[in-house]
C-alpha cells in the first residue's frame, strides 16, 4: 500500500514488492512502502512484525527474495553495506555499532580513512566534523573515548557517522530506547533540523507517542505485511494501535485504587557496590507494603539494578539492611529468598530468567526445583512438571502451546509470560519485578500488566523497576527516582512526565 | 668473575632466550587485537621450526629457511582461520588441535625423512643465521662499562634478532597509523562496528592471521636455525605458551609486549646461572621457581593485582550477523 503523494514531492526510497523468507518464516511479505525525501517516516510495528528485517534489506544486511528497492527513483540493487552506504542510507542501530575504547573522531573514521594512513584521514574528518556539529547542532568532543561519553553522545555519534559518509538517507531503529526524556528531546529537535535541511529520515519504533511527536508519515507493520500508510496528524495512537496488534487494545491501564497494608519489604540505609568497588546504591531507605505497586523510575545505570540484585539475594550489600515482613535477610541466599516468600522477574530474561536452551517446562520450573512437587530426593517427577508447565501455559496463554519446545524457539513475549508465569504462580508475599515489558509487544505487555495488579490487588507488595516511563507511571501507586544510586524524590503515582524526567536528570529533586 | 661480568653474561643470554618469545609475543597480538584468540602460537612456532629447517638443510641457505617457515606457519594461520573464521569453530579447540597436528606432524614427518628419531640432520653453517660482529665491537671492549654491553650484549647477535626489535615500532606503527590497524583493532573490540562500516569481517580477520603467521615463521625460524642447528623434537617446548602470557601481562600492547619477554628471558637466563648454585642462607633453590615465574606474575596481573588486563572485546566470539 503506497501513500498519494503530491506531484511536486519526490520520493527518497521505493520499496516494491519486497519478500524475504527466512527458512519457514515469512518476514516481509510483498511489502511496497514509498518514503518523500525531507520527510520524517515512522515504521511502527511489534515485535517480530518485520520491521528490522526490512531495514536490514534497505541497508544491504540481507538481501530480498523478490522485489526492488530505488532510490530517487532509480532501481538499485544493494549487495552489501557498502553499497547501502554508496547509495547514501545510513543506519543508527538500536545496538550502536560503536568501538567503546575508540575516540569518537576514530569511530567516525572507520571504515572512510581516506588512504591508506590515518594521519591525512584524521584532519580532515576533524574539520568535516566541526562543519556537522555547526549545521546540526550535534555537539560531541571528537577526543573523547566513546565509553565515556553518555549514551545520549553515543547516539550522536552513530549519527555524525553516517552523515560522515554523506547519509542523505538516516534509519532510526529504536533510537530511544535508552534515552532520558530530555535527551530524547534533543535527539528529536536534531532530527527536525535534519529533515529541514532535505534529509529524509525514517524511524523504526514501537513507541506511539514518539511516532505522534515527530513522524510526517507513519507505516504501520502487522506479520511481515505492511498493512497502513497514514499522514500523522490524521491518525490516533488508538487506530495505530489496532492496526499494529489487529485488534483493539487498552492503552492505559485499568486499576482501582490502591488499598496499602503493612510493610511486607523494607529497605534500610542500603548500599551496595559493583564489582569494581564503585558504589551503585548509596544509602537508599524504602518500604513497601502490601497491596501497592511502588515503582522505581530512573535512567538505566543509575543504580536500579543493583538493588533489585541486593534485593533478590544476588548481589551482596556493602551495608544496611533488608527486611521482609520484619525479619532481616540480608546475606540470605536467592533459595532461602524465595522460602520466605519473594518472587523476583529479573530484568535480563535471557541473562538471568531463563536457560534459552531448555526446553519450556524445565524453565518453568527453574529455582523451584527442589520442591516437593517436582520430584522427590535426587530425582524429577518429568511428568509432574510437564503437567504444572501445561496449566500454566493455559493461563498465561503462552504461545505456542508446546511444553517440549525449546526456550530460545519462543518470542521474546512468551518468553517472559514464561518467567512471569513461574514468579507469579508461586503466590509470593513480595514480588520485585525488573524490567517487565522489555522486548515484549503490545498484546503481551497488556496481559503481563493486568498480572500485576491483580498481585497487588491480591494484597501482595511490589516493587517495580522500569526504564519506561510510562510503564512506571501507569502501574505505580507510588513512585521513587533513583539518579546516580541515591533516591532522590518520591511522588504519587500521578506525577507528570516532566516533573519525573527532571528528577531522572539529576536536575530536580 | 666479577658481578659486572656475570651480569653482563645474564643479559646476553636474556636477549637470546627472549626473541623468539618477542617474534611469537607480537604474532599473537596481530590475531588477539583482530579478536581471534591464538593458543596455536605454539604449533605454529613447532611447524616452521621444522619447516626452516628442513628448508635450510636442503638448500643450504638460511633465507630460503625463512621462508619456508613463515609459508609453514601462515599456512596454519589459515588452517585455523577458516575452522574459527569460515566456520565459527571454537577458536581454542582448534588452536589446541592444532598444537597437537604440529607436535605430531613434525616427528613423523622428521622420522620419515631423516631417520633421526625426529631430528632433522645438521644444518650447515651456511644455512643458519650465524652472530653478527656490529663495526667497533672489538675496539669498544675495553671502555669500562659501555664496552662489554656493546660487545657482547648488543654486538654479536644474530640477523632475526635485530629483526625482532624492529618490529616492535612497526607493529605499534602498523596498528595505530595505518588504516589496517584501526580497522583490525576495531574488528577485535566489535566487528558489528566494522560489518556495518562495510568493511568485510572475515577478509580483515585473515589478513590479521597472515600477520600472524608471518611473525610467528620467524619465532620458529629463530628456533631452528638460528639458536641451534637442526629440529629437535618438540624445541618450542612451551615457548608459544610463555609468549601468549606476555601478551596478556603486556596488557596487549606492542612496547610493553617487548618489555614481557625482555622480563620473561631474564628470568629464564636467571634460571640458567642459577642451576646448582647455592644462594646464602638460603641454599640451593630449585630452577622450577624461576621457571615458573612468567606463568606466577601472569595469575598474579589477570587476578587484578597490577591493574585490570581488558582483553579485547569480541576476543573469542566469532562473528555472526544478528537476525
Amino acid at each position: 500500500m503506497s501513500l498519494d503523494l503530491p506531484k511536486e514531492i519526490e520520493p527518497a526510497i521505493e520499496l516494491v514488492g519486497i519478500d524475504k523468507k527466512f527458512g519457514a518464516v515469512h518476514a516481509n511479505k510483498n511489502i511496497n512502502l514509498t518514503v518523500a525525501k525531507g520527510s520524517i517516516h515512522g515504521i511502527i510495528g511489534e515485535n517480530g512484525a518485520g520491521k528490522s528485517t526490512l531495514m536490514s534489506i534497505l541497508y544491504g544486511f540481507y538481501h530480498a527474495d523478490h522485489g526492488e528497492i530505488r532510490i530517487s527513483g532509480k532501481p538499485i540493487s544493494i549487495r552489501d553495506s557498502q553499497a547501502a552506504i554508496a547509495a547514501g542510507i545510513g543506519m543508527v542501530h538500536q545496538h550502536f555499532m560503536l568501538v567503546e575504547n575508540f575516540t569518537v573522531l576514530e569511530n567516525v573514521m572507520l571504515g572512510a580513512e581516506g588512504g591508506q594512513l590515518l594521519r591525512k584521514g584524521v584532519a580532515s574528518a576533524r574539520k568535516e566534523l566541526k562543519h556537522l556539529e555547526d549545521d546540526y547542532g550535534l555537539e560531541v568532543d571528537p577526543d573523547a573515548v566513546v565509553e565515556e561519553l553518555p549514551v545520549g553522545s553515543q547516539q550522536r555519534v552513530e549519527i555524525l557517522k553516517a552523515l560522515y559518509r554523506g547519509a542523505e538517507i538516516l534509519i532510526l531503529d529504536e533510537p530511544t530506547g535508552v534515552l532520558t526524556p530530555a535527551e530524547a528531546d534533543h535527539l528529536f529537535k536534531v532530527l527536525r533540523v535534519l529533515r529541514d535541511q532535505g534529509k529524509t529520515i525514517i524511524l523504526i519504533t514501537h513507541k506511539l507517542r514518539e511516532i505522534m511527536a515527530i513522524t510526517d508519515t507513519v507505516s504501520v507493520m502487522r506479520r511481515g505485511e505492511m498493512v497502513a500508510t497514514r499522514k500523522t496528524s490524521e491518525t490516533t495512537v488508538e487506530e495505530l494501535a489496532e492496526l499494529m496488534v489487529g485488534r483493539r487494545v487498552l492503552l492505559h491501564v485499568e486499576k482501582g485504587d490502591a488499598n496499602p497494608g503493612r510493610v511486607l519489604l523494607s529497605v534500610r540505609n542500603l548500599s551496595v557496590k559493583d564489582a569494581r568497588g564503585v558504589t551503585m546504591v548509596d544509602n537508599v531507605s524504602f518500604d513497601v507494603r502490601a497491596g501497592e505497586i511502588v515503582g522505581i523510575a530512573g535512567v538505566a545505570g543509575n543504580g536500579q539494578s543493583e538493588l533489585l540484585e541486593a534485593i533478590a539475594g544476588i548481589r551482596k550489600p556493602a551495608s544496611g539492611e533488608i527486611f521482609i515482613d520484619g525479619n532481616p535477610v540480608a546475606g540470605i541466599d536467592p533459595a532461602g529468598l524465595r522460602d520466605l516468600g519473594l518472587a523476583h522477574i529479573p530484568e535480563d530474561r535471557h541473562h538471568m530468567g531463563l536457560v534459552l536452551k531448555f526446553e519450556e517446562y524445565e524453565n518453568s520450573i527453574l529455582g523451584y526445583h527442589r520442591d516437593q512437587r517436582y520430584g522427590r530426593g535426587a530425582m524429577l517427577d518429568l511428568d509432574a512438571m510437564r503437567k504444572d508447565a501445561e496449566e500454566k501455559i493455559a493461563k498465561y496463554d503462552i504461545r505456542p502451546p508446546n511444553p517440549r519446545l525449546k526456550t530460545a524457539n519462543f518470542s521474546g513475549g512468551n518468553q517472559q509470560k514464561i518467567v512471569v508465569a513461574r514468579e507469579i504462580e508461586r503466590d509470593p508475599n513480595v514480588l520485585i519485578i525488573g524490567q517487565p515489558t522489555r522486548g515484549v509487544d503490545i498484546g503481551a505487555i497488556e496481559f503481563i500488566h493486568k498480572r500485576i495488579i491483580d498481585m497487588r490487588d491480591a494484597g501482595k507488595a511490589v516493587l517495580l523497576v522500569s526504564v519506561e516511563l510510562d510503564e512506571i507511571r501507569s502501574l505505580s501507586d507510588r513512585i521513587l527516582v533513583m539518579f546516580a544510586g541515591k533516591v532522590v524524590g518520591e511522588k504519587t503515582g500521578d506525577a507528570g512526565e516532566q516533573t519525573l524526567g527532571l528528577m531522572m536528570a539529576g536536575i530536580a529533586a | 668473575m666479577d658481578y659486572f661480568d656475570i651480569f653482563i653474561g645474564i643479559l646476553g643470554s636474556a636477549i637470546r632466550l627472549s626473541i623468539p618469545l618477542l617474534f611469537t609475543a607480537l604474532a599473537g597480538l596481530f590475531s588477539e587485537r583482530a579478536g581471534i584468540f591464538d593458543i596455536g602460537l605454539e604449533g605454529k612456532m613447532l611447524v616452521s621450526a621444522f619447516a626452516s629447517a628442513c628448508a635450510a638443510y636442503w638448500t643450504g641457505n638460511a633465507w630460503l629457511g625463512l621462508m619456508a617457515g613463515i609459508v609453514v606457519a601462515i599456512a596454519f594461520s589459515f588452517l585455523h582461520g577458516f575452522a574459527s573464521i569460515t566456520n565459527r569453530g571454537n577458536q581454542i579447540v582448534s588452536g589446541v588441535a592444532l598444537n597437537f597436528v604440529a607436535a605430531g606432524l613434525t616427528i613423523v614427518l622428521g622420522q620419515a625423512w631423516f631417520g633421526q628419531g625426529g631430528r632433522t640432520a645438521q644444518v650447515p653453517g651456511s644455512g643458519r643465521f650465524t652472530p653478527i660482529i656490529l663495526p667497533g665491537a672489538d675496539a669498544m671492549r675495553e671502555v669500562p662499562i659501555l664496552g662489554p654491553l656493546y660487545a657482547n650484549v648488543i654486538s654479536g647477535n644474530n640477523i632475526l634478532t635485530y629483526i625482532a626489535f624492529l618490529m616492535v615500532p612497526i607493529s605499534w606503527w602498523v596498528l595505530y597509523r595505518t588504516r589496517f590497524g584501526l580497522r583490525l583493532r576495531a574488528v577485535g573490540e566489535n566487528p558489528g562496528a566494522v560489518d556495518t562500516a562495510g568493511i568485510s569481517v572475515s577478509w580483515l580477520r585473515y589478513r590479521a592471521l597472515i600477520v600472524t603467521g608471518f611473525l610467528a615463521g620467524f619465532a620458529g625460524t629463530y628456533l631452528a636455525i638460528a639458536q641451534s642447528a637442526a629440529f629437535i623434537n618438540n624445541m618450542s617446548a612451551g615457548k608459544g605458551y610463555i609468549a601468549l602470557a606476555a601478551l596478556i601481562f603486556a596488557k596487549w600492547k606492542p612496547v610493553p609486549v617487548m618489555l614481557a619477554c625482555l622480563l620473561f628471558g631474564f628470568l629464564d637466563a636467571f634460571a640458567n646461572f642459577m642451576q646448582g648454585k647455592s644462594i646464602p642462607l638460603i641454599g640451593e633453590v630449585p630452577v622450577q621457581i624461576f621457571q615458573a615465574l612468567p606463568y606466577i606474575l601472569t595469575c598474579v596481573l589477570l587476578a587484578g593485582f597490577i591493574g585490570i588486563a581488558r582483553p579485547p572485546k569480541a576476543g573469542g566470539v566469532p562473528y555472526t550477523k544478528e537476525r
